[in-house]
């Protein structure tokens, strides 16, 4: 088996554009386009880029929530993009929602809310099922009067608990979370960073962590993908992208980012507008005749960026 | 005239709940210079939207005391209609969704004239010139197009700008913006500070920035007052606050964003909740149940602002016995904390 929990190969998602008179398909939005990702077991890969650049889609993909155009994945070394339900395997993938408001039902407790997916999978009386989801608040470091709350009753940091809860009751192998702290205040953030952390270490978790947030991708993340329109444009360790980024998006997205060093402040203004000017002048010359990003080129054995090719 | 733009003195915005009013604002005094960017941080519910609403006198059914003064006239005590020529003229906001702030059945460019009709600030004939200028001096490619738009057809970063574009329309002296960068992008976020920056210096403004996210604050205040449970806990200029946090919370909020230095290991966590409003505890220091390893002799029972360095004041005393307890990031502690909080039945949000 390989050391790959999770491989995507050439992922294509593209959604079709409807118009004119007999509502025909008129053109694709190419959502994902091309796009591949080995996440070795038990590590943390973070995919970045900013809203519309397809690393929701791309997660999606691999829960199974949107039809693949083109391409494999494969889980475990079994392949997820065929035709036909694959319970088993959905029950080892599971998903952390972006927004902690939304994505609870709010007219369900607690208890029904973190049992939905044990009643799913697995045949558990009444009481062994009450003392399963006892345990897994304990783990998410809830109280147990909360079995009985409704979502309402707890606040944001509480809820993306709950939602972790929900996700790992299943024991399962891959956690796909989608911005799961952006909805939430810092001192929050913070903490529902650690817990993740420490879970995964607890459980052996592999994850897909989807965020915009690059400060918080660095800390969590061992490996990080940079995306644009549908592409992978960047690919390395935490280091190898934050100390030597490649390409200009990346040095673009990285230096956007507001530091806290307020001695740096003019320093990483004058460095991003430094970028924003190379970028604004040669970014065309990192797209092809289509508009589209190149291929990824390996620089060295880990990190890979979609340079033009010279000559 | 006051050397200072804006001037608001023991400012309390009470709302109601349940029959009862509670203060969100609680006795805040803030001061704004002309072509001074004034930070207001804090997390969600501490207040600081709460601040500026009340502000621009835009609370309907709160109880506002106190005074602000703008320019020297206290603006608390202003009719509707003396209000509305304020509003969108001298004091202007920019709101943090871009997506609700504007009108989306109305074209861009007549949002942009309701503005400039209302306040009188350009005839008729010269409107339309001046719209498009507006757009592009906010950095919108191919204004005359975008004029004609409607809001769903452009992004949230230009929709942005089109907010912004309103709100200096009038050329504003003071700028209230209540993150105005949240829900944008960190590219298109740099760019919005940009212009905010560019036109602060142009006209000369005094500006409010509202905001949770402190590398924003570093990079754009020249000071910052740092609230929690509607109280200003800690004021500073910007270099001094981030150099020489002194008021817990504020180490606190520093300490919990993930950085360079502390890769690999676990972020500091601010345990349990900000009280809700009808829940708190108005005696003593308000951010003392969070921190229950300070014993409470070290707390004051009245705090107060003081001065600690030249423009740096600081709330209560207990930042002097204040330390980071790093042994309890995520644990027992942290969970009894907040299964007491539970019990009280008492949720931020």
């Amino acid at each position: 088996m390989s050391a790959n929990l999770l491989e995507i190969n050439d992922l294509k998602v593209h959604f079709p554009i409807k118009g004119g008179f007999f509502n025909t398909v008129k053109d694709h939005v190419r959502a994902v386009d091309g796009v591949s990702i080995a996440i070795p077991r038990g590590t943390t890969y973070g995919l970045v880029g900013e809203s519309g650049s397809g690393k929701t889609t791309t997660g999606k993909a691999v829960m199974g929530l949107n039809e693949i155009t083109e391409g494999d994945i494969y889980f475990q070394g079994e392949k997820l993009s065929g035709k036909g339900k694959k319970i088993g395997v959905h029950r080892d993938i599971q998903m952390i929602f972006q927004d902690p408001y939304s994505s609870l039902n709010v007219r369900k407790r607690v208890f029904d809310i973190v049992a939905e997916p044990l009643k799913n999978y697995e045949k558990l009386s009444k009481s062994d099922l009450i003392e399963e989801v006892l345990k897994l608040l304990d783990r998410v470091g809830l109280p147990p009067g909360s079995l009985y709350k409704f979502p309402h009753e707890f606040s944001g940091g509480q809820r993306q608990r709950i939602g972790v809860a929900r996700a790992i009751a299943l024991n399962p192998k891959l956690i796909i979370a989608d911005e799961p702290v952006s909805a939430l205040d810092v001192s929050v953030q913070a903490q529902v960073l650690n817990f993740m952390q420490e879970i995964q270490q607890d459980m052996d978790l592999t994850m897909l962590f989807i965020a915009h947030d690059l400060g918080v991708v660095r800390h969590m993340c061992q490996h990080i993908g940079i995306m644009y329109q549908g592409r992978l444009v960047e690919e390395g360790t935490a280091e190898e992208i934050f100390n030597n980024p490649q390409h200009i998006y990346t040095k673009r997205l990285i230096a956007a980012i507001p530091d806290t060093n307020v001695d740096k402040v003019e320093r990483n203004m004058q460095l991003r507008r430094q970028i924003k000017e190379e970028y604004d002048q040669h970014f065309a010359e990192y797209l092809d005749e289509d508009g589209r990003v190149f291929p990824l080129r390996a620089i060295s054995e880990t990190h890979k960026a979609a340079l033009p090719v010279k000559g | 005239m006051s050397e200072y733009l804006l001037e608001a003195n023991n400012l309390t915005t009470s709302f109601k709940i349940d029959g009862e009013y509670y203060p969100a604002v609680d006795d805040v005094s803030i001061r704004i210079r002309e072509n001074e960017v004034l930070a207001l941080v804090g997390e969600s519910g501490s207040g600081k939207s709460a601040t500026a609403f009340s502000l621009m006198g835009l609370h309907r059914h709160a109880r506002v005391s106190g005074e602000v003064l703008f320019q020297g006239k206290d603006i608390l005590k202003n009719n509707e209609r003396q209000m509305n020529r304020i509003r969108g003229g001298d004091i202007a906001m920019i709101f943090q969704d871009p997506m609700t702030a504007l009108n989306p059945l109305m074209k861009i460019k007549h949002q942009i004239q309701e503005t400039l009709k209302i306040h009188g600030t350009v005839r008729k004939s010269g409107r339309e010139l001046y719209t498009i200028e507006l757009l592009e001096k906010v950095g919108i490619p191919r204004p005359e197009r975008v004029a004609e738009n409607y809001p769903h057809e452009l992004s949230g970063g230009m929709r942005q700008r089109v907010v912004i574009a309103i709100a200096i329309a009038n050329r504003p002296k003071l700028l209230i913006a209540d993150e105005p960068t949240t829900a944008l992008d960190v590219t298109i976020q740099a760019q919005i500070l940009d212009l905010i920056r560019e036109l602060q210096d142009d006209l000369g403004s005094g500006v409010l920035l509202i905001t949770h996210d402190l590398g924003v604050v570093a990079e754009m205040a020249d000071r910052v007052a740092v609230m929690y449970a509607g109280q200003i806990v800690e004021v500073a200029p910007v270099r001094e606050l981030f150099k020489n946090p002194k008021h817990p919370y504020t180490r606190s909020l520093l300490n919990s964003l993930p950085s360079e230095e502390q890769l690999g290991s676990k972020l500091h966590v601010i345990q349990g909740v900000v009280p809700a409003l009808n829940k708190m505890d108005r005696e003593g220091c308000r951010f003392a149940p969070r921190i229950p390893w300070i014993p409470e002799e070290a707390h004051e029972h009245q705090p107060k602002l003081r001065e600690v360095e030249p423009g740096h004041l600081v709330r209560c005393t207990c930042y002097q016995d204040f330390y980071l307890d790093t042994s309890m990031g995520h644990g027992e502690m942290e969970k009894r904390v907040e299964a007491l909080q539970m019990e009280e039945g008492g949720v931020g949000r």
